[in-house]
C-alpha cells in the first residue's frame, strides 16, 4: 500500500499544507525543526492513532489553533481510500473514511499500516526491558487486534491483584492477618490473561526471529544475532500451548506467593520478562557499541516490516532521520531496502545524508511550508 | 466562584455520580430560577428517600419496609437465587418478565483497587441464606467484566461444597444484531459459549 495524497491543517508547525505523493522512495529534506517529522508523525498518526514522540494529542494541535485536521488518501490493492481525522484535544477525536463519518474513531486503525523507524528507537536495544515488551504488544495487536484486549485485560488484572497485596502486605506488617481470600480468584485470572499474552508473545518471536536475524546480518554485513524470551515463568517451553503456560502460571504464583505478599506487588508474568537482544555472545544492552545498537534497533524495525508484508499488504516504510546516524556501507544497505519497498517515506537534514541510489520524490521542508523540488 | 449559597449548590451537585462542574451549574442556576414549590417538591422527595427507603433485611434490594417487594411476594419460587451487583440489576432482569426466583444483592463487586473485598459485600448474607438448602440453584448474574468475573469465580468457589447447581449468565451476541456489528472480545465469547442445535 502507499499514500498517495497527505494533507495537514493546523498540525504542529503548519497551518496547511499538501503533499502528493508517488510510491517508491519519497524524500523529505530540511535543516533542524523546520517540519519533516511532523509530516511523518501525522502519517503514522493515521495508521496508529498515536504519536511516536508525544503521549498526549495536545502539541500536535498547532499553538493558537483550536483543532487539527490530517487527511490521507492510502491506495490499498489497488483501490483508493480516504482517511480524515480531526484531533481535538481534550474533547473525542473525530474521524471519517471516504467521507463518511466512523462510528468509533477506533474503526480507522488497520486501514493504513506503517512502520516507522525514528531515533527515538534506539532505545528498543539500549532502553528498559518495558520498551521491548511495548515493542512487541503493540506489533502484536498490529497483526491481530483481538490482542488489544487482552493486553487491555492483564493490565487490569494487575492492578487489581497488586492492589489486594499491597493491603494485606501492609496490613501484616501492622500485625494483623490480612486479606487474602480472594486472591486465588485473581491468580486464576492472572494467569488466564497472561497466558494468552505470553503464548501471543512467543508465536511473535518464533515468526520475527528469523527476519531479525536476516535484516541485521545485511545491515552490519555479518554479525550474529540472536533473540530470547527470558520469561519469569520458569522452564517455559517456548513451544507451549496457552493452557500449558497458564498451568505453569499458575504453579509460579504459588512458589512466590509469601515474597509476593511481603513486597506487596507481582512477581511473576508477562509484565516481568524481558527479550534478550544478544549480538555475539554478548547481551546488546550494556555492550553493544552505538553503531550495533543502531543496526539492531533498525533491524527490529525492519523485520516488522517484513513480517507484516508476509501477511498480505505491504505496510508503508517511515524513516525517520536515520541516514545521518549510520555509516556509508549501512547507508547503502538500508537504502537497498528502501528502494525496494512499496513506499518509503525518509526524511533527512541534508540531501548529502541520503545515498543517491534512493531516487524518486524530492520535497524541500522550510518552517512549515513543503514544496517540491 | 460565586457568592455562598450558590456556590454550595454547586459543590453539593457535582459530588454526585454523573455531573460535572459545568452540569452542577446548570442545575444550580435552573434551580435558582425555578418556582419555590417545584425546589421544595424536591426537597421532600429527596428527604423521603433518605427517611423511609431502607435496603431489604433480605435481599439487600431498596424496600420500603423491612423486606421488598420481591421477597414479600409468596407467588415466587425459593429454590433459585439470583445474585446480582446493585438493585438496579433486579429491575433489569425484571423486565425481561422471565425469572420467577428471588434475588441477593451483593451491593458492587470484588475490587482491591477501590477496597472491595468480601467483607465489604453481603457475601455472609447470602451464605446464611444459603444455609437452610432451600435454594437448589443460584444464578451468578454479576457484571461480565473483570471484577463481576472475579467476584462470580470467588463465590462459585465459596459455594462448591454446598453442592448447589451453580451457574452464571451468558455472555454473546445481542439479539436482532449484525455478527460483523460485534466486537472481537464479545464475538470470541460467543464462539465458546455456542450450542447445540436439537433437530
Amino acid at each position: 500500500m502507499y499514500v498517495r495524497q497527505l494533507s495537514v491543517t493546523d498540525w504542529r508547525n503548519y497551518h496547511q499544507a499538501q503533499l502528493t505523493l508517488d510510491p517508491g522512495a519519497v524524500v523529505l529534506i530540511g535543516a533542524n525543526g523546520q517540519g519533516k517529522t511532523n509530516l511523518v508523525e501525522a502519517i503514522g498518526y493515521v495508521a496508529t492513532l498515536g504519536s511516536h514522540r508525544v503521549a498526549g494529542d495536545a502539541p500536535l494541535v498547532r499553538a493558537g489553533a483550536d483543532r487539527a485536521v490530517v487527511r490521507t488518501a492510502v491506495v490499498r490493492a489497488g483501490r483508493e481510500l480516504q482517511i480524515e481525522l480531526e484531533v481535538t484535544p481534550g474533547k473525542a477525536n473525530r474521524a471519517r473514511v471516504n467521507r463518511a463519518p466512523a462510528t468509533r474513531v477506533r474503526d480507522v486503525l488497520g486501514i493504513l499500516r506503517t512502520v516507522l523507524f525514528a531515533p527515538e528507537d534506539l532505545a528498543l536495544v539500549k532502553g528498559d526491558p518495558g520498551e521491548r515488551r511495548r515493542f512487541l504488544d503493540e506489533l502484536l495487536v498490529l497483526r491481530h487486534p483481538r490482542y488489544a484486549g487482552v493486553r487491555a485485560d492483564y493490565d487490569r488484572v494487575l492492578k487489581q491483584r497488586n492492589a489486594l497485596l499491597k493491603t494485606a502486605g501492609s496490613a501484616r506488617r501492622a500485625g494483623a492477618a490480612g486479606d487474602l481470600r480472594t486472591l486465588d480468584v485473581w491468580d486464576g485470572h492472572l494467569a488466564e490473561a497472561g497466558a494468552a499474552l505470553l503464548a501471543g508473545r512467543l508465536e511473535l518471536l518464533a515468526a520475527l526471529r528469523p527476519y531479525v536475524v536476516a535484516a541485521y546480518d545485511v545491515l552490519a554485513g555479518g554479525g550474529q544475532t540472536e533473540l530470547t524470551y527470558d520469561a519469569s515463568v520458569s522452564e517455559l517451553d517456548p513451544e507451549a500451548d496457552r493452557a500449558t503456560i497458564g498451568e505453569a502460571l499458575r504453579r509460579e504464583l504459588e512458589m512466590v506467593r509469601a515474597q509476593e505478599v511481603e513486597r506487596g506487588i507481582t512477581l511473576v508474568g508477562p509484565h516481568r520478562d524481558e527479550l534478550q537482544l544478544r549480538i555475539g555472545a554478548l547481551p546488546a544492552r550494556g555492550y553493544a557499541s552505538h553503531g550495533e545498537s543502531w543496526s539492531l534497533a533498525l533491524a527490529l524495525k525492519l523485520a516488522s516490516y517484513d513480517l507484516l508484508s508476509s501477511d498480505g499488504d505491504e505496510p508503508v516504510l517511515l524513516l525517520d532521520d536515520v541516514f545521518a546516524e549510520l555509516d556509508i556501507t549501512r547507508r547503502a544497505r538500508l537504502a537497498e531496502r528502501a528502494t525496494a519497498a512499496e513506499q518509503a517515506i525518509i526524511t533527512a537534514a541534508v540531501e548529502a545524508d541520503v545515498p543517491s541510489s534512493v531516487q524518486g520524490q524530492r520535497y524541500e521542508v522550510a518552517a512549515g511550508e513543503v514544496r517540491q523540488l | 466562584m460565586y457568592e455562598g449559597p450558590v456556590q454550595d449548590v454547586i459543590d453539593e451537585l457535582g459530588r454526585l455520580p454523573g455531573v460535572g462542574p459545568k452540569g452542577a451549574q446548570r442545575i444550580a442556576f435552573f434551580l435558582l430560577a425555578a418556582d419555590s414549590t417545584d425546589v421544595g417538591r424536591l426537597i421532600a422527595a429527596l428527604q423521603r428517600v433518605k427517611d423511609d427507603v431502607a435496603f431489604c433485611k433480605t435481599c439487600g434490594n431498596v424496600a420500603e419496609g423491612e423486606q421488598c417487594r420481591i421477597c414479600r411476594d409468596p407467588r415466587r419460587g425459593d429454590d433459585v437465587l439470583c445474585v446480582v451487583e446493585e438493585p438496579k440489576d433486579i429491575v433489569a432482569i425484571e423486565r425481561t418478565n422471565e425469572f420467577r426466583g428471588r434475588y441477593h444483592v451483593l451491593g458492587g463487586a470484588i475490587s482491591p483497587i477501590e477496597g472491595i473485598g468480601p467483607d465489604q459485600l453481603r457475601v455472609r448474607e447470602l451464605m446464611v441464606r444459603l444455609q437452610d438448602a432451600t435454594v437448589t440453584e443460584l444464578i451468578l448474574a454479576t457484571n461480565p467484566n473483570l471484577e463481576g468475573e472475579a467476584t462470580a469465580t470467588y463465590l462459585a468457589r465459596l459455594v462448591k461444597p454446598m453442592g448447589l447447581n451453580v451457574t452464571r449468565l451468558a455472555s454473546g451476541l445481542p439479539v436482532g444484531g449484525d455478527l460483523d456489528y460485534a466486537d472481537e472480545v464479545t464475538l470470541g465469547r460467543a464462539f465458546e459459549g455456542r450450542r447445540r442445535v436439537d433437530s
